[in-house]
């Protein structure tokens, strides 16, 4: 029974890369988990080689799953209906992903408000402070600890800057480039993701600096270096991995546009390469505004 | 609307005779009712390890005393019995559910996305083998309770917090990917004419819950990652000495913990909303105003969270709003139970076992809403906090509630799903022992709690030792009890009476369109307007 009213569903035939993936999965956290505890335990284990093998697996089923995907698309497998899917999927992707940020600023912003002004005393906590450590000074940055750990804080001049405006200017061209492949300009479009990547690679060069910078003797800050440490690292450092695989997705969606892929009306991919590009953006604002400035 | 044909030429490859054979069918499937079956089959392998471990946790408790196992293996136990039964058990036999109906109920082809949903299957068993694996680790399992509360899990943890830390990011990341499959399917494959007011209540519950996983879970994945740092990196998010709190901890852990209690009962009450109107053989009273409490009480679910804290010294202004919030809730609850109520009054009752377990579920997970507003008062929480009230309390409303309309569930589509009746009698026996030891098994725990027996310890004062003989007695029958359902599943696998398309004459529903049992593609073709018409749940 046929029904030319409707569009046709395409219903992906059986694949074998969900279990590859499914087994790489393992292989990263059982790796991970004994490569942690070996560190901890100061012994040696085969815990980081299943967890580099492990992430070597994942590389190869995303590659392999995803041509799948592409050559399915380039054949015209894919329906509208399909392409509404993908692009639901990813949006509710990111929503997941803005979920997970808010999680650690949230810590932030609970310590900061909360409970590095309890332990100075602030509230019904006047004999925490008097009886625990009386010589804390409750401020932020957090250059003491109450365990008298010192460090010192990174400024927003200098390279946060820099960044700022490198990701931010990176988020414009991604938009022209984006605009360039609508209009089917195929030579803008080309150049404006290229100047996307290079903004992209820039930003991760320069958060590298950075990371160096914090680590030196002159600065003392580390991961282990109190609470602002540990939020400084763990948002920037989980900001950097997104920004990490952003560029990885633009550069694969650079490769795809010199083979000629993509049309205006069919495009998702790098759609969702460049919704994503755009998330990061807006999470490096936030964290450029409640890490670094305020 | 745009919807949903499968195109004619991959309608071919994928008839049934294109079914792949042995082991690779489910490894590499891409249909939502084998990967239905292999979530249900996962989650009640779960439900028995879990259970076998509470067994374990029953006859230490027998009697006061150290019996049979050391204390701090007790609390391996009873930590990864509730990882278990929450993580294995309970929420993978709702996505279970989910695949298998959704497709069916909304006139789709399938699930949005096929591969992901076989890729959100296939990692859970991988998590969970990393976490039972623990057990047999020099370290041992996790032993600071499913709540891995800082610093238990961190200062105080065994050497096994890694494990049980990236175990939990895999059951994460397949929960969300469950929760976007199903939010995309719901959105984007209902067939021309299902209207979301159209939608079986069933499929809003669901909905709801996705959203819920999708905006909760990667919270869960950040306080572990913090936890890991803490244990394993020298960071001090739970530790004052560098400026963190310990409190800290429970605020993003109930953050989304709260929401998670929901989503292991909001689809329950999606299940009770589809079978109790086809046993009452009337439409369910006042659809609509499901649909807005099933969402009031989604909502409410991320304001409430640090009810669960009212001991550790919170600012009174936040005692009273947590109180107060958790309160609210009762309203659109209580608008649920009027409803099903409602559904029954003056309805044309019969009693097979489906509307048992759905009756059972109304009554007693009422008792586990009024135990929880009983919680819910700050002066009073503060003498039931961490006592074997909060266990009684929150097994009525996980296994008389989610593990009953789960069951409910399962006897009202098994039909349906493997072509042949059940055992009649055989599930009425499932029924009534279950019925009688699950209460003989938590009741008597609302008075243990309240006489102050705390939760979580191997060993107890003498004035508990009746109680917890009865409650140990129950917990074995009830346990035991499982096991007819098993044998009333594969029996039904293997054979019995052939059922028709439509074994209950009041159920409503597209499910019930299609032939016993459902064939592996559905709806290659979307249902007519008016089957889609007639599943309507709204009163006409």
């Amino acid at each position: 029974m046929t029904n030319k009213e409707y569009e046709s569903y395409y219903v992906p035939s059986q694949s074998h890369w969900p279990i590859v993936g499914a087994i790489a999965l393992f292989m990263i956290a059982f790796g991970a988990a004994n490569y942690v505890t070996d560190l901890a335990n100061e012994t040696n284990g085969y815990g980081g080689y299943l967890l580099l093998a492990g992430i070597a697996l994942v590389i190869y089923m995303l590659v392999g799953w995803f041509s799948d995907v592409i050559s399915e698309s380039l054949t015209g497998k894919y329906s509208h209906q399909m392409d509404n899917s993908f692009r639901q999927g990813m949006s509710w992707f990111i929503f997941s992903e803005v979920m997970f940020f808010a999680a650690f600023f949230g810590a932030l912003l609970y310590l900061r408000v909360f409970s590095v002004p309890w332990l100075g005393g602030a509230g019904n906590n006047v004999s925490t402070g008097a009886v625990l450590w009386p010589d804390f000074v409750a401020q932020w940055p957090l250059l003491t600890t109450p365990d008298g750990t010192t460090t010192t804080a990174m400024g927003w001049y200098g390279l946060p800057l820099i960044n700022t405006v490198l990701l931010l200017t990176s988020s414009i061209t991604a938009h022209f480039a984006h605009n360039a492949l609508i209009k089917n300009n195929r030579g803008p479009l080309k150049a404006w993701l290229g100047l996307t990547i290079v903004l992209g690679l820039a930003f991760m060069f320069f958060q590298v600096e950075e990371y160096a910078h914090g680590y030196s003797e002159e600065m003392r800050l580390f991961l282990d270096s109190g609470v602002y440490g540990n939020t400084f690292y763990l948002l920037t450092g989980f900001h950097g991995m997104h920004v990490t695989l952003g560029c990885i997705m633009l550069i694969v969606m650079w490769f795809r546009v010199l083979k000629g892929h993509f049309t205006p009306e069919n495009h998702f991919a790098f759609q969702a390469a460049s919704w994503y590009w755009h998330f990061v953006d807006v999470v490096w604002v936030m964290l450029f505004v409640f890490v670094y400035i305020l | 609307m745009t919807t949903n044909v499968i195109e004619q030429d991959s309608h071919d490859e994928h008839h049934d005779d294109h079914k792949m054979t042995g082991i690779k069918r489910w490894l590499y499937t891409t249909n939502h009712k084998d990967i239905g079956t292999l979530y249900l089959w996962f989650a009640f392998i779960m439900f028995l390890t879990g259970g076998a471990l509470a067994m374990v946790i029953r006859a230490e408790l027998f009697q006061p005393g150290l019996q049979i196992v050391e204390p701090d293996f007790f609390n391996q136990l009873t930590t990864v019995h509730g990882l278990v039964m929450v993580f294995g058990a309970i929420m993978p036999a709702f996505t279970g559910f989910a695949n298998w109906m959704l497709p069916m109920m909304l006139g789709a082809p399938d699930m949005a996305l096929p591969r992901m949903n076989n890729w959100s299957f296939w990692i859970l068993p991988f998590a969970f083998a990393i976490l039972l694996g623990s057990f047999f680790m020099e370290s041992g399992a996790p032993n600071f309770g499913w709540t891995f509360y800082a610093p238990l899990s961190t200062t105080y943890s065994n050497g096994s917090t890694a494990f049980f830390v990236f175990a939990v990011h895999i059951m994460g990341i397949s929960s969300i990917m469950g929760a976007i499959n199903i939010v995309v399917t719901i959105m984007n494959m209902r067939a021309p004419g299902m209207t979301y007011m159209k939608m079986p209540l069933f499929v809003w519950t669901f909905f709801i819950t996705a959203y819920l996983l999708i905006a909760v879970m990667p919270v869960l994945a950040g306080v572990v990652t913090m936890l890991l740092t803490d244990t394993y990196f020298g960071t001090s998010f739970f530790d004052a000495a560098g400026g963190g709190d310990p409190v800290m901890f429970q605020h993003i852990f109930w953050f989304f913990g709260h929401p998670e209690v929901y989503i292991m009962i909001l689809p329950a009450f999606g299940i009770v909303s589809t079978t109790i109107p086809a046993f009452s053989r009337k439409r369910l009273f006042g659809y609509s105003s499901m649909v807005y409490a099933t969402s009031s009480i989604a909502l409410l679910s991320f304001i409430v969270w640090a009810h669960h804290m009212f001991t550790t010294g919170m600012p009174l202004f936040g005692e009273l709003f947590f109180m107060y919030c958790t309160m609210l809730i009762a309203v659109p609850t209580g608008v649920k139970v009027f409803n099903w109520v409602a559904t029954m009054w003056r309805g044309s009752l019969t009693f097979e076992t489906p509307m048992l377990f759905s009756i059972a579920f109304v009554i007693l997970f009422t008792i586990g809403g009024f135990s929880g507003l009983m919680l819910a008062m700050t002066p009073v929480d503060f003498q039931y906090h961490d006592t074997y009230f909060v266990v009684a309390h929150f097994h009525y409303v996980l296994v008389t509630g989610s593990l009953f309309s789960l069951y409910a569930g399962a006897y009202f589509w098994l039909p349906k799903w493997t072509g042949h009746m059940y055992n009649d009698t055989l599930s009425k026996w499932h029924f009534w022992c279950s019925l009688i030891s699950v209460n003989l098994l938590f009741f008597p725990m609302h008075f243990l709690g309240l006489a102050g027996m705390p939760r979580r310890i191997p060993d107890y004062a003498l004035q508990f030792a009746d109680f917890n003989k009865w409650v140990s007695i129950g917990g074995f029958a009830f346990g035991l009890s499982q096991l007819i359902f098993l044998a009333v599943v594969i029996k039904c696998i293997r054979g019995g009476e052939k059922a028709p398309a439509k074994p209950w004459d009041g159920a409503i529903g597209l499910e019930w369109t299609v032939a016993s049992p459902a064939p592996y593609h559905t709806f290659t073709t979307p249902p007519p307007q008016s089957d889609i018409d007639n599943a309507d749940q709204h009163e006409h």
